[in-house]
């Protein structure tokens, strides 16, 4: 969790100051109210973010059960220790220096402070209700859906729910007597999720471990590109069956919208022509550094046997490099709604797709031959980052991934024109491509030599 | 088929196995005992190349398996649940070894099909991935799975341990059909003397790493190895167990 983590920190701190002005200075209205207005839509991302990756404590219970303690302490210590959790303390990290700034600002100090601790019994009772909705899915989601759709009618102008939620917020400053109704919701939500707990705390109740339904799909139409059509088969079930690579996918996903952060002015410094290769390549990319990354780790649980199988190296990597490529292709396909941005904004899409294709497919197999970090695929712990994963040789390789296509832009964005820059970085994709052959048999010597320390490396649980 | 020569691991100080010279012949079905630690699986994951030797080297069918590839297509292998892909159904992961070892569909399904007395009914049609199986289930589809493909050398660890009685008598007569009429080489290594004895023809002792045992197994096997197992390898010290009894 800890580099995940760590950037959400710098950024909310970042924001709990800074916000403040900027709105002050966009001249939206009161800063306080306005972020009241959005703050519903802050509670239902929280949510949503808890119900994909906050831990449950039901995980931990077990082990306890046996040993001499009352049922309701072992509840009251599991409840207690997703108090402790990142996913609660970490908003301080913004309220905290928003509030401070408000007090400085001249807000009435009991307002604010009414204000604050209100809002935290709301995000304690996010905790709680992600609690009490675990793994319901045919619950959750269709909330989720509404407040999409709420969403939506807020931005079209049909029907605008912050209309209704944000008088209870400012209400938490202007009448501060109403923080007593959070309170109130976070400790009757606490006694909810208590007698939830102590009432299925048997195995074969709340404990029970669940067993999905195995579902099979018919994928045979892959089976006309021989073996590595055996091993894409693998690689599309493990996507969709595991919870942590189902995760890496989602991501990739996300990251087709990373672009809309250049050339629309949201971040200043990403407005430099020389960026918006930087965004190409994330957008086409997503799947190349969420999943590509960690091959073959994805298959450490199972390692032994594909090292013993009758399976040759180069088809085991080529079928891992298709997947790569044929997820970059989609996405760029995908990402053709930057063309309502300007031929330009695609451009650089597809000249990062081409580099991605043709240098970074390459160099993110080499990277992953010596990351040698077993991977628990059901469990998303640890999905943000984990310290083997950033050892030196993967970060000396990630620069070529990143620093080198903006250098070469540069190069022919500022010595020559624009034009000579998308080239020049198409050209260097096309070039790596053309010696895919010669960088295949040097990564297939260096996965055989690495093999053994990989097989002992991925017996060590993850 | 198998030949080791001078073949050791040592980790630092320690050697784990040391094996001068073994050999064993086509078709032969090959038991290893020995206590935890005795060295069985490190000698079974230096014959599939998952660790390198100390020194010396395996020959599998005049492949040297440290330096050459070639010996994976008639070898195969159910060590441990690492064998197993757990988000598969026992069909795909059967399919998918078929796949690898160049066996179609229906050879997959005959096969595995001649099994279904083995399987109990716990294993086909389950809608259940490998993974929530129970310990003993994702065993026999595993060591179903290492049958696929018809290799000349099947090697399995401990195949009876989870198994249920019905199971392991079923397997015992698997294992030695195997050998018998299709002229597998199988090694099997177990904890349980009585197991080995009845269903493999030769049987070795490792301890400690060292080969002390070399026995074609006969009706006073059994009792050989429990012998030596209960401690008392000196004869004297085998007549003082047996007053022990009295």
């Amino acid at each position: 969790m800890g580099f995940f983590a760590l950037y959400f920190i710098v950024v909310f701190l970042s924001m709990g100051v800074g916000s403040f002005y900027l709105i002050k200075k966009a001249d939206m209205g009161d800063p306080l109210e306005v972020v009241n207005k959005y703050l519903i839509y802050l509670f239902v991302l929280d949510l949503l973010i808890r119900y994909m990756l906050q831990k449950m404590p039901v995980a931990n219970i077990k082990p306890l059960l046996y040993l001499p303690f009352e049922k309701a302490q072992v509840v009251n210590y599991s409840l207690g220790k997703t108090i402790a959790s990142f996913f609660n303390w970490g908003y301080a990290f913004f309220f905290l220096p928003f509030s401070i700034v408000l007090l400085i600002e001249g807000y009435n100090p009991l307002g604010v402070v009414a204000w604050h601790f209100g809002i935290f019994a709301l995000i304690y009772c996010s905790n709680f209700i992600n609690i009490l909705v675990n793994n319901k899915d045919s619950v959750f989601y269709p909330v989720i859906a509404v407040f999409v759709a709420l969403g939506a009618c807020h931005y079209f102008g049909v029907f605008d729910i912050t209309n209704y939620t944000a008088p209870f917020f400012n209400g938490l400053y202007n009448a501060p007597w109403m923080v007593i109704f959070p309170w109130i919701a976070v400790i009757g939500l606490y006694y909810a999720a208590f007698n939830y707990f102590i009432k299925n705390m048997y195995l074969d109740a709340g404990l029970q471990t669940k067993h999905a339904i195995a579902k099979t799909e018919d994928l045979s139409f892959l089976d006309k590109f021989g073996s590595t059509g055996t091993f894409l088969k693998n690689d599309i079930k493990l996507i969709k069956r595991n919870k942590r690579p189902k995760t890496a996918g989602l991501m990739s996903f996300l990251f087709l919208f990373y672009g809309l952060l250049f050339g629309s002015g949201a971040v200043e410094v990403y407005n430099g022509p020389v960026w918006q290769i930087f965004g190409g390549i994330f957008v086409s990319g997503g799947f190349l550094f969420t999943f590509g990354q960690f091959v073959p780790s994805w298959d450490s649980a199972y390692y032994q046997l594909m090292m013993s199988q009758n399976i040759k190296y180069r088809d085991y990597i080529t079928s891992k490099w298709y997947l790569v490529v044929i997820a970059t292709l989609i996405s760029t396909v995908l990402a053709s709604f930057y063309l309502f941005f300007g031929i330009n904004a695609y451009l650089a899409v597809l000249v990062g797709a081409i580099y991605n294709i043709g240098v970074n497919s390459h160099l993110v197999l080499l990277g992953g031959a010596f990351i040698k970090m077993p991977i628990d695929l059901t469990s998303n712990k640890k999905a943000f980052g984990d310290k083997q994963a950033f050892n030196m040789k993967t970060m000396l390789l990630s620069l070529p991934k990143l620093l080198l296509p903006m250098i070469i832009f540069a190069a022919g964005y500022y010595l020559v024109n624009p034009t000579t820059g998308y080239v020049l970085v198409a050209a260097a994709g096309i070039l790596g491509l053309a010696f895919r052959n010669i960088v295949f048999n040097k990564i297939e010597k260096i996965y055989k030599k690495e093999k053994y320390k990989t097989i002992h490396a991925y017996k060590q649980k993850a | 088929m198998i030949k080791a020569q001078n073949l050791t691991k040592t980790y630092g100080a320690a050697t784990v196995l040391n094996i001068e010279n073994l050999e064993i012949p086509k078709g032969q079905c090959f038991g290893l005992v020995g206590n935890n630690g005795a060295g069985k699986t490190t000698f079974f994951s230096l014959l599939l190349d998952l660790i390198q030797p100390s020194t010396g080297q395996i020959i599998n069918n005049n492949v040297q398996v440290n330096t050459s590839e070639d010996w994976k297509p008639f070898t195969s292998a159910f060590i441990d649940e690492s064998f197993l892909i757990g988000y598969l159904t026992p069909e795909e992961y059967f399919y998918f070894i078929g796949e690898l070892r160049g066996q179609n569909k229906a050879d997959v399904d005959a096969l595995v099909n001649s099994f279904e007395d083995f399987f109990h009914g716990e294993i086909l049609n389950q809608k259940k991935y490998l993974r929530d199986l129970s310990k003993g289930n994702q065993k026999k589809a595993g060591i179903v799975a290492s049958f696929i493909g018809s290799p000349e050398l099947v090697i399995l660890d401990e195949p009876f341990a989870n198994l249920d009685p019905t199971t392991q008598i079923r397997l015992k007569g698997i294992i030695k059909n195997l050998a018998a009429n299709q002229n597998t080489t199988v090694l099997v290594s177990s904890h349980d003397l009585s197991h080995v004895t009845e269903v493999c023809e030769r049987i070795v002792v490792l301890d400690k790493g060292e080969l002390v045992k070399d026995i074609k197994t006969s009706a006073a096997t059994l009792k050989e190895l429990e012998i030596f197992f209960s401690g008392a390898e000196a004869p004297d010290a085998a007549v003082a167990v047996f007053e022990d009894e009295e």
